[in-house]
């Protein structure tokens, strides 16, 4: 155990440099080699070539990243919580492992979904720079000129959302916080059609995130001011005892309480819970409809992740002070965005409503604060995130006529279900998912966080939440009733044929919802916490076994 | 031969049959048709030869058992087994499905896929009935619970009648949805205070659920008996009903009441009363208060109707309160006269549905001032819908009587006056039922209806097993009643209810005894 004194002796460091397990962040590093590697293809290799390039390089990296990814299971120390890299600054820990695959899994799907390409048209923009509607933006389009450069972006942004949930202290996570965002934000913009909608939506995204990262930062100013470090461990060690090494009788107490206050706001709005949800449907619509798919899952596993960690491990003491904070937020976010989304006329708001009603869900199972809380959450999330890139892939698919621009009007969709039955046996599927009935992952997930929240006798909470299900249920119902039970309308939409990439990330999302509802239990029984088992056990939360 | 896992083949079949129908082409749907049908066959075989098997006293509860682990994180099993109350619904079930593809094998034609999605989806829901009925865990039963709402959705929203369908089958969901939600809390509840699903460890006197606190136990029992009140269903959150059975083809309708309703009331008498016997006792008189509510109510606006379809389903609703008076009363002749009631009435509202279904076919119409006189042309049409509109009414040798004259009795000895506000239920089924065979078969034949054909050898191969077995069990009960009577036992045991002793005189004694 090392005291905060140590920690902060900097020439101690200096002198003894910390030998780092490369091995087990090499999941992290490869992603982030790929990505300086995708600079440098950006600036040597000819345009032509460019994307075939980028592509194969960015899904062998997620591809590499993920096996090291099970590889580097193997090397986690038997009864042990995990290992504190980098004098513990990353945690590489079960669940930390987990949610970095599951990011990978989900990046890789949303990879082969950004580089869909139809006779020659992407989903970005063929020239950022250039004003909509501007001469210089059609003769890009006429050039057939592309952003290749959304590659590595998106690289810089898998890497932060590996990073994001392993944090192992407040400053890399609010390192990773930054990696992750940055990269978004700008992928927001690239969108091909309506680019003014994208570029107010990615202006919204990045003028919001940065009012968010600030309050996460000034919170991390007050927990060091509570506690006197920055580490986890150490400032659970602090919350355990009730002060820090400044306030040894006590007083820090409204440090803490701001704190964790602050630092919450930073991680809900990431999460999008209300009353910090506002930009999510914006961002939804605005952005490409492959990059919102990106954010709808991986950002969402990636943020409650983080979410996790930091009110199980370094918060995790002091349970009695947040639990009531996020119950409220927790029933605002099943209600306020149910109700909401009842009224969407626009299938990308609609599911962007809906994946904040699901960020409440797996709030449920966070203020259980329990092992079976945990999992109950990483299950959900994976299921979730499977789902709903499925989703979103379909709405890539939907357009208003050949080559034109997607449908996302819902009441375009009357009678998709009799024109392209497949297609829209999916979305039903995926819908009933979200609804969470039974045989479907949704419902596996659903029961999962309501039994943890349950158990921790938050049983008001999962009355809302089964409420608040029915209300969603009523939007869902209502896609599948324009899709099969109606007629299809003159000038209806057009479905474009998906390609091998779209097709793929369809098919493993209706494979993944089937299989994680019907079988579960290789996911359950191995991949996440067990209950009976200590938090301690599975998230890492001393710095012991630091490597 | 036991230990041959009768129950999985008796779901599975129909649900590969399922499969099989769908991946057919469009341009076979004849083929389709016939493998539909040869499947519900099938499955009505095997549960015949199972219920051959079944014995029924003096055995384990639940026979035919198979216990899986499923997901062991959650104590989850595949569990299956009958007793004889579900035994009787899954035979039930099995009989009247391929009465229904019979009774369709042409309804579908106009479709754009003619109706090959519709048999698929019958085969579906097939397996989902089977398997909800025959599940011994808490969390299957739920599966199956939730999960059989789909295919009625899409058979009444995609393959139903008349404009409001679309509305008719949200209705329907989202009713069915909500309850089924409020259920699942009550589902996690059970695992949460009782730490296990297998249905046989959550009864009886060692039930993992006998130690929770009373109020917890009633709370538990709400969310469990909301869900069951909606399927079933009771007023007031019956309304669901009314519509859907009224935009729905009338093969569906058969199903809808006459099987997927009884899901409600086998959970009351399976889940709620057995599981939370305490709060069970605690909620007699709630309940037999809506039931009364229900019978008259129902058959009021029963009579109010002015389309056959709406009206039946109204029946319907006065007689769930019938079952689930029974049900409450806790005594053994009302609930062994509500486990008959749930079989009878599916034959009686099944063969009223079907009749209705064969007019459709002719006039397209379920409006009740489009017939007249319809007697005249098609006598046997006709009659078919007279006896079991009579069977609906209860009359004496017809088997809804023997289990409606249950319940009355069981009622009685519970307490008088529920017993005798029930009975205006009756006198107000002999007025809808008759007035409505009056306005529709009787009179003089108006031009429109001069071309009427009567029933096609199909339609009444259809028909006539549901007569039959009306007369038979209505004439000869017995066997329904040995099988069903163990269980109601068992159940009365665990509730931890006796019947009351008879109060007056030594001849009311042996007039009850006769009936048991």
């Amino acid at each position: 155990m090392m005291s905060s004194a140590q920690l902060m002796a900097a020439p101690a460091i200096t002198q003894n440099p910390p030998e780092i397990d490369y091995w087990l962040l090499s999941p992290m590093l490869v992603v982030f080699g790929a990505a300086v590697i995708g600079v440098l293809i950006e600036a040597f290799v000819p345009t032509a070539r460019r994307r075939a390039v980028q592509l194969g390089l960015a899904l062998a990296a997620v591809g590499a990243a993920f096996v090291l990814t099970i590889l580097i299971t193997g090397s986690l120390p038997e009864g042990e919580a995990g290992v504190g890299v980098a004098f513990g600054s990353v945690a590489v820990d079960p669940v930390s492992v987990f949610l970095q695959g599951t990011v990978l899994v989900l990046g890789f799907i949303s990879l082969l979904l950004i580089a869909e390409n139809r006779s020659g048209e992407s989903a970005f923009a063929a020239q950022a720079a250039a004003v909509p509607g501007s001469e210089e933006e059609r003769e890009h389009v006429m050039a057939g000129s592309q952003h290749t450069e959304v590659y590595p972006l998106v690289l810089f942004a898998l890497l932060g959302m590996q990073l994001f949930p392993a944090a192992g202290d407040f400053l890399t996570m609010f390192v990773a916080l930054e990696v992750m965002s940055l990269p978004l934000y700008l992928l927001c913009g690239l969108a091909r059609r309506r680019r003014l909608f994208s570029q107010e939506a990615a202006v919204k995204y990045f003028l919001l995130g940065s009012f968010s990262s600030a309050f996460f930062l000034f919170g991390i100013a007050m927990i060091y001011g509570y506690a006197g470090s920055v580490s986890f461990a150490e400032v659970a060690a602090a919350v355990d005892e009730g002060g820090g090494p400044l306030f040894p009788d006590g007083g820090g107490r409204p440090l803490l309480l701001l704190g964790i206050g602050m630092v919450a706001v930073g991680l809900l709005f990431k999460v999008g819970a209300v009353p910090f949800h506002n930009w999510k449907p914006d961002v939804y619509q605005g952005a490409p409809t492959p990059i919102t798919a990106l954010m709808a899952s991986c950002t969402l596993v990636a943020a409650f992740g983080a979410l996790l960690r930091v009110f199980y491990v370094p918060f995790g003491p002091s349970a009695a002070d947040w639990a009531p904070m996020l119950w409220v937020v927790a029933v605002l976010t099943m209600v306020v965005a149910a109700v909401i989304a009842v009224t969407q006329r626009d299938i990308k708001r609609l599911l962007a409503y809906s994946s904040v009603v699901h960020a409440g869900f797996v709030l449920t199972a966070v203020v259980a604060a329990s092992p079976e809380g945990l999992a109950g959450a990483m299950f959900y999330l994976a299921a979730y995130g499977f789902t709903t890139i499925g989703a979103f892939a379909v709405v890539t698919l939907v357009r208003t006529h050949e080559n034109g621009p997607e449908a996302n009007e819902l009441s375009q969709w009357a009678g998709l279900g009799r024109t392209s039955p497949l297609l829209a046996g999916s979305l039903a599927l995926f819908l009933l998912a979200f609804a969470g009935i039974p045989l479907t992952s949704g419902f596996i997930g659903k029961f999962a966080v309501f039994e943890a929240a349950m158990a921790a006798g938050a049983t008001p909470l999962v009355v809302v939440g089964v409420l608040s299900s029915a209300v969603t249920a009523f939007f869902y119902v209502r896609i599948i009733v324009l899709m099969f039970f109606t007629e299809p309308a003159e000038g209806g939409p057009i479905v474009v044929r998906a390609g091998a990439f779209t097709g793929s990330a369809i098919a493993i999302g209706v494979a993944a919802t089937f299989l994680l509802g019907v079988f579960p239990s290789p996911v359950l029984d191995n991949l996440v916490p067990q209950p009976g088992q200590q938090q301690s056990e599975s998230l890492l939360s001393a710095v012991e076994g630091e490597r | 031969m036991t230990d041959f896992p009768w129950l999985t083949l008796a779901i599975a079949l129909p649900a590969v049959g399922a499969a099989a129908v769908a991946s057919l082409p469009r341009e076979r749907i004849e083929t389709a048709k016939r493998v539909t049908l040869g499947a519900t066959v099938a499955t009505l075989l095997v549960v015949a030869v199972m219920a051959a098997q079944f014995t029924p006293a003096g055995a384990e509860r639940l026979q035919f058992t198979e216990v899986y682990p499923w997901i062991p994180r959650f104590g989850v099993n595949y569990a299956v087994g009958v007793d004889g109350i579900a035994l009787v619904l899954i035979l039930m079930s099995a009989v009247l499905v391929p009465l229904v593809v019979l009774a369709a094998w042409r309804e579908n034609d106009d479709t754009p896929d003619g109706g090959k999605g519709y048999f698929a989806l019958i085969l579906l829901l097939e397996a989902m009935m089977i398997g909800v009925f025959a599940a011994a865990d808490v969390f299957l039963f739920y599966v199956f619970f939730e999960a059989m709402l789909i295919p009625v959705y899409f058979m009444i929203g995609r393959y139903g009648r008349g404009d409001q369908r679309r509305a008719a089958a949200v209705k329907f969901l989202l009713f069915s949805l909500l309850g089924g939600l409020l259920m699942l809390v009550s589902v996690i509840g059970v695992y949460v205070y009782g730490g296990t699903f297998l249905w046989s460890e959550l009864v009886g006197s060692e039930s993992a659920l006998a130690g929770i606190d009373p109020m917890t136990a009633r709370w538990l029992f709400l969310g469990f008996f909301v869900a069951f009140a909606i399927k079933a269903p009771m007023w007031p959150v019956h309304s669901w009903l009314p519509a859907a059975a009224g935009s729905s083809r009338p093969g569906t309708a058969v199903l809808l009441v006459g099987v997927l309703d009884k899901v409600g009331t086998y959970g009351m008498l399976r889940y709620c009363l057995e599981m939370f016997p305490g709060a069970a006792t605690w909620f007699i008189w709630p309940v037999v208060v809506l039931s009364l509510v229900s019978i008259v109510y129902g058959a009021i606006l029963a009579i109010a109707q002015s389309d056959m379809m709406r009206l039946i389903a109204y029946t319907s609703v006065s007689h769930f309160g019938f079952i689930t008076l029974g049900v409450f009363v806790m005594t053994s002749q009302g609930q062994s006269g509500a486990a008959l009631y749930m079989v009878n009435h599916g034959f009686a509202t099944g063969a009223l549905f079907l009749v209705v279904g064969f007019l459709v076919a002719r006039q397209g119409s379920t409006a009740i001032a489009d017939y007249r006189g319809v007697q005249s042309r098609a006598p046997v049409l006709a009659g078919v819908f007279l006896v079991s509109g009579l069977a609906g009414l209860a009359l004496p040798g017809l088997s809804p009587f023997v289990s409606e004259f249950l319940v009355f009795i069981g009622t009685y000895a519970f307490h008088p006056v529920p017993a005798i506000i029930a009975s205006i239920g009756v006198v107000l089924a002999a007025l809808y039922i008759l007035w409505m065979y009056q306005r529709t078969m009787t009179g003089p034949l108006p031009e429109g209806l001069s071309r009427l054909r009567d029933l096609s050898p199909r339609e009444t191969l259809a028909v006539a097993p549901l007569i039959a077995l009306l007369v038979v069990f209505g004439v000869y009960p017995q066997p329904l009643l040995d099988v069903v009577n163990p269980a109601v036992e068992a159940t009365m045991q665990s509730v931890g209810a006796t019947d009351p002793e008879p109060a007056i005189g030594e001849a009311e004694t042996t007039a009850e005894g006769d009936h048991e």
